[in-house]
């Protein structure tokens, strides 16, 4: 409990046990490897645009006459901030998942012996990880602007901003799995039990306003439910949150897993 | 007097649930020593070194490395080390530069110091022409040159090598011995290193810990050993202490997927 103390003030003030501060250089360079690796493999770049396209165009077009019969507007707008979601969602996880590769094939070692605290290192693999997820968020979001998307343009930055948090909140999330986990055998059970649950119950393709009672309660414990709403809101103009609420749910989120997180990351032993 | 010691371990245990790894070891090790720490497979020497390193917390027991507890000044204990681990610890998707760079940054040396002594360092383990090129294009000996490259490239106080020099040639093991003998002479260096090559600690130790079981059963000079066991070669003596039984190791995850890279062709 006093270490989970410590580790809120260190997130807090920045100040950690024994007066380490953030040490903004080992940060910066644990960012720039993550994103070295990822421009360096392609075939991830590409292969993960394949699922977005996939639920733009056969839902997006598939249900859409649906949804306009039903009085519901245009799905595609409607969808499509859903699906830039849901990659950032995927991403952010995979990204967090990777410690496990780095401890698996041992770069996690060279790390965790050297003298950098614990929460710096989590914060540079954070924000490595975050920033893919967005960039991979963007692609998607260019692509949907290919396939017909016409979002709202003057709330941009609100965005970007609501996309950040979304990667930043899951790739925290991703790294907190993976400091509980000794190997990749637990990865699938993740996916189907963690991460599809999340982006399924989470509003992204279907409207709460119209969703049962049962199923709006559900969602409305589901993180991403907030981030999706606020994106869609600056984009779609549509939402079922005030977007300051969804704000600081999201923002409260990120405190507490980034705590949680650096608590479990700081116990990794090899 | 603790400041003559590099290292000092007093009744150091370490236990995996209710498995004794490491059982209530006590050893000193003097500043620009090089000391050899032998056993067979499963004995606990990773074990050992992993504690000693900060990656493993002790269940019980003293740990003082450079005058630091490694267990409650983690950071200040890290900075003085430098260390070879005995699994691959390299970012494949890098290349050589550029794992050097991310250590230099890590271990804060200053950008003109660590420009200079990469050169340095890959020069003379052979590697700077191929700076640029991912580790993943090295073979099993290239990878571990870099490893040993990287841990010197702060200059650590103590070096530790597990099992340096597995799967390389005598060539290349010869020509790192001799780097690092002449580094533990001209710089203070302290050298903690483990080996299954009784030649490689007949050669360069100064002093020899023989452990089996999790337990140290005898420490001194090669000509102590000997002695103690009427003897005439090291392999011998360590045979005679160890006993001829064939240990089996249990494979950790990591164990595994090393031994699978090894029927695939790497190190
Ligand atoms: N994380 C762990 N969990 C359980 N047992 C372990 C773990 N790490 C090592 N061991 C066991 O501790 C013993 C000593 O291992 P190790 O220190 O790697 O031996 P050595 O390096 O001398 O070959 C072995 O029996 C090994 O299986
Ligand atoms: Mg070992």
């Amino acid at each position: 409990m006093k270490r989970l103390a410590e580790l809120i003030a260190c997130v807090l003030i920045g100040k950690c046990e024994g007066g380490d501060k953030f040490n903004m250089n080992a940060i910066y360079i644990l960012w720039l490897r993550e994103l070295k690796r990822y421009f360096r493999s392609r075939s991830r770049m590409i292969g993960s645009l394949g699922q977005p396209l996939l639920f733009l165009i056969a839902l997006g077009f598939g249900l859409g006459p649906v949804f306009q019969r039903a009085g519901q507007g245009n799905y595609f707008q409607f969808l499509a901030p859903g699906v830039i979601s849901m990659s950032i969602l995927f991403m952010s996880i995979f990204a967090g998942i990777q410690v496990i590769w780095d401890r698996q094939f041992g770069f996690l070692k060279e790390t965790l012996v050297a003298p950098v605290s614990r929460l710096s290192i989590m914060l540079g693999k954070t924000l490595g990880g975050a920033t893919i997820a967005v960039i991979q968020g963007i692609f998607v979001f260019i692509l949907a602007l290919i396939v017909g998307f016409r979002p709202d343009l003057n709330l941009l930055p609100l965005a970007l901003l609501f996309m950040i948090m979304i990667a930043v909140f899951f790739t925290a999330v991703g790294i907190t799995i993976a400091s509980l986990l000794e190997d990749m055998n637990g990865f699938q059970v993740i996916m189907n039990f963690i991460v599809q649950p999340l982006f399924f119950l989470s509003g992204a393709l279907f409207p709460l306003n119209s969703a049962p009672a049962f199923l709006k309660i559900i969602t409305s414990f589901d993180p991403l439910t907030y981030g999706v709403d606020g994106l869609r809101a600056c984009l779609a103009k549509t939402n079922q949150y005030p977007v300051t609420l969804d704000l600081i749910i999201l923002l409260v989120l990120i405190g507490v897993i980034m705590t949680i997180g650096s608590y479990f990351f700081s116990r990794i032993e090899i | 007097m603790e400041n003559d010691y590099s290292i000092d371990v007093e009744n150091l245990v370490k236990k995996f649930d209710n498995f004794t790894a490491v059982d209530n070891i006590s050893f000193k090790v003097k500043k620009g020593e090089i000391f050899a720490f032998l056993g067979p497979n499963g004995a606990g020497k990773s074990t050992t070194i992993k504690m000693l390193t900060t990656l493993l917390s002790p269940t019980s027991g003293k740990l003082i490395i450079n005058g630091n507890d490694a267990v409650s000044q983690q950071e200040k204990t890290r900075e003085s080390f430098g260390i070879v681990f005995q699994d691959p610890s390299l970012d494949d998707e890098l290349t050589a530069y550029e794992n050097m760079q991310f250590h230099a940054v890590l271990y804060s040396i200053k950008k003109e110091l660590w420009k200079k002594r990469i050169e340095e360092l890959l020069r003379f383990v052979e590697l700077w022409e191929r700076k640029d090129h991912l580790v993943k294009t090295f073979s099993g000996g290239m990878k571990r040159r870099l490893e040993i490259a990287r841990g010197l490239l702060h200059h650590p106080k103590i070096f530790f090598l597990d099992e340096p020099t597995s799967g390389l040639d005598p060539q290349t093991r010869n020509h790192i011995w001799s780097y690092i003998r002449d580094l533990s002479k001209k710089e203070g260096i302290t050298i903690f290193f483990t080996t299954h090559y009784m030649e490689e600690a007949q050669e360069s130790a100064d002093r020899i810990a023989i452990m089996d079981h999790g337990k140290i059963v005898s420490t001194g000079t090669v000509e102590q050993l000997l002695q103690q066991t009427k003897q005439t070669s090291l392999e011998q003596a360590f045979l005679s202490l160890t006993g001829n039984a064939i240990r089996d190791e249990e494979a950790s995850g990591i164990d595994r997927l090393r031994t699978h890279r090894q029927m695939r062709g790497g190190r």
